[in-house]
């Protein structure tokens, strides 16, 4: 092999930015050939897939409703990551967030009071707060493993939606069909642009970036965080409180991914629905590392993965692309981003033909 | 909406071409379909997509089609109705329950477009609803269960209890017990519409509890498959599914849009659409039985064939009195039928029916 792949002494500063520029450029390039392979204009179809949803006011704010969860989720989870912890049950506590909201909603919702709509987006903070809580205590107290029980209870999560949605919390007008009645106005999340479906609830995520960051980066309950999260031994060393930590982070993970549920609930979904998100919450587990844990990355990483999807919708609908030919290119671009991370720590370098 | 065009009118020979023939008339009606998971080759979707081709066919270059798969019930179906509607299809068929709320949203944004939603109760102008009465086949995959049964047992795999799933439930007890008053169903949920890996096992723990005929309200082929592995009579449900246990499926619930979208669409291009509700049973082509086992006696068969006629010409009512629910309380006295909107918010099991809603 004339090429070989070298580590570098320290990774490299260019890379780190360069990587996903890559990536994008070979997911372009791999696409382009699997589209004209199946016989479709490659130019066309990678206009569709990233320029169209842009390029109209109603796409740019349908991208913004699409990031939504997905940006909060997964600044809650690198929060977690940040401090060492693995919490991929933030499709339960997004569900839980959304359940907690919801009742709120369902049950003062058309009282007209100006409380309502804050009330329901507490609860939903405060829900997935408790709902990421349990795997806290079960940490502190018994040492089980975050992976598994957040992971566990997402599914518990998902199934009390369902028992709701179809026993207590039954829409009584809706021909026993396992949803709940459609919020009052008053506790819906109102709309940021007229005549789309962007609501009040972006802005929420957008705040969590920069406060997020103050957090991680500029705050000594973040500065122990993350020592404990990269040097355990250390911050006990320097008597960090660990257990309290733990608590910290997955609670205010779980908040998060709560505040995204209920934005669902009170946002675009305007009820409750056995189902309220189509993954976002393990979907946020990619944005999170996309965004290399940052604030600000995940936010451009949350903008990236909404873009995929939407494009993905737009190539169906006005090229007939079949499923599985968008679904490839997304799997393809999110597959160059992460291998073209191998050059932040490592360079290809020309071996020299030995003679024998 | 002019972009897909656009690498044909690249070619000037095209647009010499489109520019001789009168562009309005040669313009297809543009309907878009809004599917709510993958294609695949048999359940749910896959019988709509047959309708979607079927209307290719029948009425060729005076249509365009287009659909999308997969499509979550929740907050990314409005978004793709309303792209559909934007993309310039002038009609739209949204194939699940769970789209209801947001098809009546974009309806309302899109006046001049026709929209249909399946299986829903919302209407407006421009938006109608259809469905099968999917319990009538139900009820004769009853009489055939009652009749190969030794046990008297019917193991069901149903995903939610929905009326719609309670519906067949109750209908294919009823079947049975015409032909045999000791049938009994045993009901397994498994809380999602396609799971393949609970279905199989919720059939595996049917049979061992002396069930000896599966039939499932869910979109996989696992349940059948399971009945030909034990060797136990099974129905399908939706697509004909046969070839998934040639031994042992006699028959199928199917469902067949074609004629119904084929109708609908000539409406709305000729200008005689209206909106409303279509609930079609077996007299409708819209629900039948699909091929039966080459295996089957043939005074089953004629049995069979006896009772569709009658349901079909309204001697036969499936829900007619007496009926008595699990408590042993009667629901409906004799010489009574439930009323449609009973049928649809039906939501209890009859006596006879093992398993708890």
């Amino acid at each position: 092999m004339p090429l070989r792949l070298e580590a570098r002494p320290e990774p490299s500063r260019a890379m780190l930015w360069l990587s996903p520029v890559l990536a994008a450029v070979l997911a372009a390039a791999g696409g382009g050939l699997v589209f004209a392979a199946l016989g479709y204009d490659p130019l066309l179809a990678l206009r569709t897939l990233f320029i169209d949803p842009l390029a109209t006011l109603d796409g740019l704010t349908e991208l913004g409703l699409k990031a939504t969860p997905l940006l909060l989720c997964a600044i809650g989870i690198a929060i977690a990551v940040q401090a060492g912890l693995w919490n991929i049950g933030a499709e339960g506590q997004l569900t839980m967030g959304a359940i907690a909201g919801g009742g709120i909603a369902l049950a003062f919702g058309g009282g007209g009071h100006w409380w309502i709509l804050p009330a329901t987006l507490l609860a939903g903070a405060a829900g997935g707060a408790a709902w990421a809580a349990i795997p806290a205590l079960l940490k502190t107290r018994f040492h089980a493993h975050e992976i598994l029980t957040t992971l566990m209870l997402s599914y518990v999560a998902v199934q009390i939606l369902g028992w709701l949605v179809h026993g207590p919390w039954i829409d009584p007008e809706g021909f026993n069909f396992p949803q709940s009645r459609m919020f009052e106005p008053d506790a819906l999340l109102p709309v940021l642009v007229e005549g789309s479906r962007l609501h009040a609830g972006a802005l929420l995520a957008l705040l969590a970036v920069p406060l997020a960051w103050l957090l991680l980066a500029r705050t000594a309950a973040g500065f122990r965080l993350r020592t404990i999260g990269l040097a355990p031994r250390a911050a006990r060393y320097a008597g960090f409180p660990e257990r309290g930590s733990v608590w910290f982070a997955l609670c205010l993970s779980g908040a998060l991914a709560g505040l995204a549920g209920v934005g669902e609930a009170a946002g675009p979904v305007g009820q409750l629905q056995p189902v309220m998100s189509p993954g976002y919450g393990f979907a946020g587990i990619i944005v999170a590392f996309l965004g290399r844990l940052q604030p600000f990355g995940i936010l451009a990483a949350a903008l990236l993965m909404a873009l995929i999807y939407l494009g993905g919708e737009q190539l169906q609908v006005s090229m007939q692309l079949p499923l599985a030919a968008t679904g490839t290119i997304q799997g393809m671009l999110l597959f160059f981003l992460l291998a073209s991370d191998v050059f932040i720590d490592h360079r290809l370098v020309w071996m020299a033909r030995r003679h024998a | 909406m002019s972009l897909h065009r656009r690498p044909l009118l690249a070619l000037p020979a095209l647009l010499g071409a489109a520019a001789l023939r009168p562009a309005r008339a040669a313009d297809p009606f543009r309907v878009g379909f809004v599917y709510v998971s993958p294609i695949g080759d048999a359940g749910w979707t896959f019988q709509h997509e047959l309708g979607r081709r079927a209307v290719e066919a029948a009425l060729g270059p005076a249509v365009k089609t287009a659909y999308v798969e997969n499509v979550p019930e929740g907050a990314d179906a409005e978004r793709v109705i309303r792209r559909l509607a934007q993309d310039g299809n002038q009609m739209v068929f949204a194939t699940s329950f769970g789209y209801m709320n947001p098809v009546e949203k974009v309806a309302r944004a899109f006046p001049k477009a026709k929209f249909e939603h399946a299986t829903g109760y919302k209407r407006a102008a421009n938006l109608a609803t259809y469905s099968g009465r999917y319990y009538e086949p139900r009820y004769l995959t009853g009489i055939i269960a009652g009749r190969l049964s030794k046990s008297g047992t019917i193991g069901y795999v149903a995903a939610f209890p929905i009326p719609e799933v309670i519906q067949g439930i109750n209908a294919m007890l009823l079947g049975a017990r015409s032909v045999n008053p000791k049938a009994v169903i045993k009901v397994v949920f498994t809380s999602s519409w396609f799971d393949p890996g609970k279905e199989r096992a919720a059939a595996d723990t049917l049979v061992a509890q002396g069930a000896d005929y599966l039939t499932q309200h869910t979109d996989s082929t696992a349940v059948v498959q399971a009945a030909e592995e034990k060797g136990v009579w099974c129905s399908g449900y939706d697509s004909d599914m046969l070839k998934y246990a040639p031994k042992t499926h006699t028959t199928a619930v199917e469902m067949h849009w074609d004629d119904y979208y084929i109708d609908r669409v000539r409406k709305a291009i000729d200008g005689g659409w209206t909106s409303g509700d279509v609930w079609g049973g077996l007299a409708s082509g819209m629900v039948k039985l699909s091929r039966f086992n080459p295996a089957l006696p043939a005074p089953l068969l004629a049995e069979v064939a006896a009772q569709t006629e009658a349901i079909k010409s309204g001697r036969l009512v499936v829900f007619s009195g007496p009926l008595r629910d699990q408590s042993g309380a009667v629901k409906l006295p004799e010489g009574k039928a439930l009323t449609d909107p009973e049928i649809l918010s039906m939501n209890w099991f009859l006596e006879g029916v093992q398993g708890k809603l």
